[in-house]
């Protein structure tokens, strides 16, 4: 656990040379990770990191100029110059009325969320060799055409955070990430497909079996061979929970309040609006219990919290950090990321779509003739129209039954009509890092191939 | 001062104490073990960024990141530990977890660094470090294009300016004897604008550029107006620009930044790491047609002043013009020292790290195709249906399949033989190994692209630059929403 000296001697520092107020940051890291292909070690990696990121303002006639800066050289000596720098870099900064740290807001209590397992700082490297092993062989034991990989990989992050600001709020708290992956290859008549499997977890005990790891990318890399391509069409798509993580990625994106304040976002200006079918409820938690993206207190010291973003279709609130609440004349929704070394920014904590009941072969049943989506690429979706058009792949369904695995083809239309075209929601919220979501069907969008 | 050359090793030596006996040890102790080679890599960087939005410069960043990398391989094994303190302790403690994490019992080698400590070249001497400048000259340049911007059209209502300006000092360090070091500094300028017509339709663009050099040049309104001159532009232009259609066409390419659909579809294929495992589409083609004839592609990590240039790679190999396809033919492929190893090959100065904290991997540098002798009108006039993409907002390849993406931020309908309506959200899909076969002109005007390229491999960003002339490709799947 590292202390809070650190973090009120930066912001006395700060104070001390003339900034009007300012916050700290200090993020200590110890990490592993290592990669196993074919039973070989591909290399094992150990990382220790200590930085510290200072925020000053400084106060003019018409609000206040904002510096940030960074160093991961802590001696007393270093804290005090970065403190001189980031007062003389304010000073050369414009005022804003809008700019300085929360006055209020800030977290009183500071929750046991189950971050981390002090167990598993104890846990050898040889499991978590063993573990990706035994990934990479039930991979291989699949299917004889398993012939390739590009490994399996596990590693373990201990994060220590400690913040301190001068408006009257200090913290501190640890937490852990694991994850165990394995991205095999499968090949048949000359041409390969890979695909891969992940699984993250607050605790080594959370994460899934190796084995099952394994076999679940095998099954994903075995699935896609004999791909083809489909004629350019009108049709239903379903997106499987992987593929409709990525499309809740880039409606994140038009939820920040960033976005929304520079109407760089087409949800700028919509709040009570139904901007998606009845069905579609998302939510921001940051105190899911065990939870990727949980934390008692965000990048700005305030409390984190449930938000309700789309409550039954209907565009309920945006993601904010105190600059982009002030903008919108809003209040913090406690969604400030902030890393040492880079500004405050809005981010999800634990971001989901809320599942429904039916299974996806439920979905596909449904569905007379269409596109299940398994993946996305390409970053074809632009935030100020809402309009996407991105490579997929997965397979073609034809009177309920996938007949065939399909690549080089895009799916494209605006987010907005994809938001209102959901007509059936699946049961599957899969979870990975900070967003969660299940299977979906939309009742329409084009699917662009040969 | 990188002329000399000694200038970035006295830094090192001086600023940590970091001297030759101490690099000796530290490499002899990671060698002690089955171990095939053995590195250090030292890295001190500057950043400092600045970002005008709304009008205004509303903050300023500065950030000083330290830290060393000890390497040790064995046959395909590399460990790795890496530390953000810089000490003559730090440096013991991850030489023996590297060589704890890498490999078993073995006797004890004498390693003694030696060679000029300088590179051969010096592709971007600079007399002021970027990160030196007064943030008061990056403030005014940023308000300077803000007034720009807005006084081009008054449809402009958002413009989102920063100035991001890197030094990065590095020292390489290896037990087979080399040792070098190097100073590289990048600048870069990137401008979005955010345009709104009558009808309150809003489309943004954004356009940037930036090399290794001296943050004077990017001050200079000759360098900085066309860029915001061209992200209004095509702000304009995507206000009238209608639904894309869908389905396979033929498609022409325009010069420079377009080559990121070299970079994503052919460059990444032939990256060492993914050819030894056998994993890439293009492994064991070597002398095989993978392309038109009179296709030829080269990664040229030796361009004076370019955002992927680089006077050594981060193992300290000097990097090299690279002839990766002549004429159609498969000729070369990108290695590090690893792979090149592996593989029975020389290492062609492509291993390169994001950081410190980052194991090197084979990655391109400036990748480009050479120029061909059809004239670019010409090229446009011989497509009666089909799209004209001039500018891209990115890209992505599953290199074992070999499909890619790209996303236009710039494109129009060609209609018999003229440029027609621009076109919005209109995405590129395709297969790397049978892409370049559909080449039928290229142009004699091969340009690069302005220095705003990042790539991103296994969770690293470096920086690369891209280049092409303009290019026809028959018979690509356009991604649209229109028949």
């Amino acid at each position: 656990m590292i202390g809070l000296d650190l973090v009120r001697l930066a912001v006395a520092a700060a104070r001390q040379v003339g900034a009007d107020a300012a916050d700290a940051i200090q993020i200590a890291s110890d990490s592993v990770e290592l990669r196993v292909r074919a039973d070989e070690v591909e290399y094992v990696k150990q990382s220790r990191e200590r930085t510290l990121g200072l925020r000053a303002f400084v106060r003019g006639a018409h609000g206040l100029r904002t510096a940030l800066v960074s160093s991961s050289d802590l001696s007393k000596v270093a804290l005090e110059r970065l403190a001189e720098d980031a007062v003389a870099l304010a000073r050369a900064t414009a005022e804003d009325p809008a700019a300085g740290p929360p006055g209020d807001g800030f977290a009183r209590e500071l929750p046991e969320l189950a971050l981390l397992d002090p167990a598993d700082r104890e846990a050898p490297l040889e499991a978590r060799l063993a573990a990706a092993r035994e990934a990479e062989r039930a991979a291989r034991g699949v299917d004889p055409r398993i012939v390739n990989s590009e490994g399996s990989t596990a590693s373990s992050h201990f994060d220590a955070l400690a913040f301190a600001s001068s408006e009257g709020f200090e913290g501190c708290y640890e937490g852990a990430y694991h994850t165990l992956s394995c991205a095999p290859v499968a090949a048949e008549h000359g041409a390969m497909q890979t695909d891969w499997w992940m699984s993250a977890s607050r605790t080594l005990r959370g994460l899934a079996a190796p084995e099952a790891v394994g076999r679940r990318a095998a099954e994903r890399a075995l699935g896609q061979l004999g791909a083809r391509s489909v004629p350019t069409q009108q049709a239903p798509v379903i997106f499987e929970a992987p593929a409709a993580r990525q499309v809740l990625g880039n409606l994140v994106g038009c939820l920040s309040g960033s976005a929304v304040y520079r109407r760089s976002s087409f949800l700028a200006g919509r709040v009570g609006e139904r901007i998606a079918s009845e069905g579609v409820s998302v939510i921001d938690d940051g105190r899911l219990l065990g939870g990727l993206g949980s934390r008692p207190f965000d990048g700005e010291g305030q409390a984190t919290r449930r938000t309700v973003l789309i409550e039954r279709g209907r565009l309920a609130s945006f993601l904010l950090d105190v600059y982009s609440a002030r903008k919108l004349g809003l209040r913090s929704t406690g969604n400030a990321s902030r890393a040492a070394a880079s500004a405050p920014g809005v981010s999800p904590t634990n971001l989901w779509l809320e599942p429904g009941r039916e299974s996806l072969d439920e979905l596909v049943q449904s569905t007379e003739r269409g596109l299940l989506v398994t993946g996305l690429f390409g970053q074809g979706f632009n935030p100020v129209t809402g309009d996407f058009s991105r490579g997929a792949r997965g397979f073609w369904i034809e009177g309920g039954e996938c007949v065939h695995p399909v690549e080089e083809v895009t799916v494209a239309g605006n987010l907005e009509d994809l938001l209102q075209g959901v007509d059936r929601i699946g049961s599957d919220l899969l979870r990975l890092g900070s967003l969660g979501a299940p299977s979906f069907r939309v009742a329409c969008l084009t699917v662009a191939g040969a | 001062m990188t002329e000399s050359g000694l200038e970035p090793v006295r830094f090192f030596r001086e600023r940590f104490g970091i001297d030759d006996a101490s690099l000796d040890r530290t490499l002899g102790s990671a060698l002690v073990g089955v171990v095939d080679a053995a590195d250090l890599f030292f890295e001190y960087a500057t950043r400092d960024a600045v970002v005008l939005e709304e009008g205004i410069v509303k903050s300023g960043d500065r950030h000083l990141t330290q830290g060393v990398g000890v390497r040790v391989q064995a046959g395909e094994r590399q460990g790795y530990a890496h530390s953000d303190e810089i000490s003559t302790e730090s440096l013991r403690v991850a030489a023996s977890t590297a060589r704890a994490i890498s490999a078993g019992a073995g006797s004890t080698a004498a390693v003694a660094v030696r060679g000029a400590g300088a590179p051969k070249r010096a592709l971007y001497p600079v007399g002021e470090a970027p990160t030196d400048v007064p943030i008061a000259d990056k403030v005014a340049l940023l308000q300077r294009i803000d007034a720009h911007a807005r006084g081009r059209d008054p449809r402009v209502r958002e413009v989102l300016a920063s100035v991001v300006c890197q030094h990065r000092h590095v020292l390489l360090a290896a037990s087979d004897g080399s040792f070098v070091a190097d100073v590289q500094p990048l600048v870069r300028l990137n401008v979005q604008v955010i345009a709104e017509g009558a009808n309150g339709r809003r489309e943004a663009a954004r356009q940037g550029g930036g090399g290794r050099y001296e943050l004077a040049r990017v001050l200079a309104p000759a360098f900085w107006q066309p860029i915001v001159d061209e992200a209004v532009r095509v702000a304009l232009i995507n206000l009238e620009s209608i639904p894309c259609p869908a389905g396979s066409m033929d498609v022409v390419l325009g010069p420079g930044w377009p080559g990121v659909l070299l970079h994503e579809a052919v460059g990444h294929g032939l990256e060492g790491d993914f050819v030894r495992k056998g994993t890439s589409a293009f492994a064991g083609r070597l002398g095989q047609r993978v392309a038109a004839p009179g296709v030829s592609v080269v990664d040229d990590g030796t361009l004076p002043g370019r955002r992927g240039s680089l006077n050594v790679d981060d193992e300290g190999t000097p990097t090299q013009r690279t002839l990766l396809i002549e004429d159609g033919v498969l000729t070369g492929y990108l290695q590090d020292r690893l792979n090149a190893r592996l593989m029975g090959v020389a290492p062609t100065g492509n291993g390169r790290r994001e950081s410190y904290a980052h194991l090197p991997m084979p990655r391109m540098t400036n990748t480009f195709m050479l120029a061909g002798s059809d004239d670019p009108e010409e090229i446009v006039r011989s497509v009666s249906r089909g799209l004209y993409a001039v500018n891209f907002s990115g890209g992505q390849v599953d290199i074992t399949n070999g499909k890619f993406v790209f996303a236009a931020s710039e494109a129009y309908r060609i209609e018999d033989g003229r440029v027609t309506a621009p076109v919005k959200n209109a995405t590129l899909i395709g297969n790397g190994p049978d892409v370049l076969t559909r080449v039928s002109r290229i142009g004699c005007d091969l340009a690069l692209d302005r220095g705003e390229g990042t790539c991103g491999k296994d969770g690293q960003a470096v920086p690369v630059g891209v280049g092409l002339p303009t290019l026809r490709i028959d018979g690509l799947t356009v991604g649209g929403t229109e028949r």
